[in-house]
């Protein structure tokens, strides 16, 4: 189990605000790409693996979810996760 | 007012376009002439591009996945690394890095990019409009039986949805699923019968005549 980190910095990032805070699964392991926080404003991207992250409906929209055994699966940068195991 | 003429076809004509271009019109346009007269690229390499992108299309696509259907080896490598895969059938598609999701009999796999409009262009040509607007983008995530439904695909509370928020460095292809009474099809037909949006997910994949 992971968790999407609950952090609202400035500027670019890729993480969803939607899945901050939210615990998930890791569904594969997509490779080492170009950190998009460096990235975006020109300086030397650092390499960060870039992680396939599943969630339950139930997990993300609680109550509100549509159908709680839906999946959702986003990808999350290594930097954004917290190990829960 | 000039919108109110309407043409002999009966729609009204489009307004020409005179405003004045927008910031970023005018800096792509600065960029390109830059690069031009510094000699970087000739006018005829981005035409070139241009041509190059607008000649993909979801017939490309259609081509995976009907190779898929006929092909198990084929479909576990496309499964396994879909760049790979299609690069190995021939096709052009650049950088990008490609994942490959399985309709089955329990799940249903859909397609969406909440931050922006990440699309698997270098496969599948330009996205619709559709796909680039709010609506498609938040409630996706949020609601996609409904979405779904107003696509015209009912998917039953038995079957699985397998939503895939498109955030970063991946793109996505759906594989639907073979229609029933298809046994003896060619690739070629096969491939006729898979649509743009079957491979985002928002269609199946009808069987012919029914």
């Amino acid at each position: 189990m992971v968790r999407v980190k609950d952090r609202w910095p400035p500027g670019h990032a890729r993480t969803p605000a939607y899945l901050r805070g939210k615990c998930g699964i890791v569904e594969r392991s997509c490779g080492m790409f170009n950190n998009p926080e460096q990235n975006a404003y020109r300086l030397k991207p650092d390499g960060r693996e870039l992680l396939r992250v599943r969630f339950t409906m139930a997990e993300v929209w609680g109550d509100a979810a549509e159908n709680p055994d839906d999946i959702l699966e986003a990808e999350i940068y290594e930097h954004w996760l917290t190990p829960l195991d | 007012m000039p919108h109110d003429h309407l043409s002999p076809s009966g729609h009204p004509y489009r307004e020409d376009n005179d405003q004045p271009l927008t910031y970023w019109q005018t800096m792509e346009i600065a960029v390109r002439e830059l690069l031009v007269e510094k000699g970087h690229i000739t006018a005829e390499e981005v035409h070139a591009q241009i041509d190059a992108m607008d000649a993909r299309s979801p017939a490309m696509g259609a081509v995976v996945v009907a190779r898929a259907w006929t092909d198990p080896v084929f479909k576990a490598a496309l499964l396994e690394d879909g760049s790979s895969a299609c690069r190995d059938m021939g096709f052009d598609i650049g950088p990008m890095h490609l994942i490959a999701m399985e309709n089955t009999e329990d799940t249903h796999n859909v397609v969406v990019c909440t931050l922006c409009s990440c699309y698997p262009r270098n496969l599948l040509g330009l996205p619709p409009d559709w796909y680039k607007s709010r609506e498609y983008r938040s409630r996706t995530v949020r609601e996609p039986r409904k979405v779904l439904a107003e696509f015209g695909v009912n998917v039953p509370t038995t079957m699985k949805i397998r939503v895939h928020d498109s955030t970063a460095d991946m793109r996505y292809v759906v594989i639907p699923q073979r229609p029933s009474g298809t046994d003896g099809y060619s690739l070629d037909q096969l491939a006729d019968l898979v649509t743009r949006d079957s491979m985002i997910g928002v269609a199946i994949v009808k069987q012919p005549g029914v």
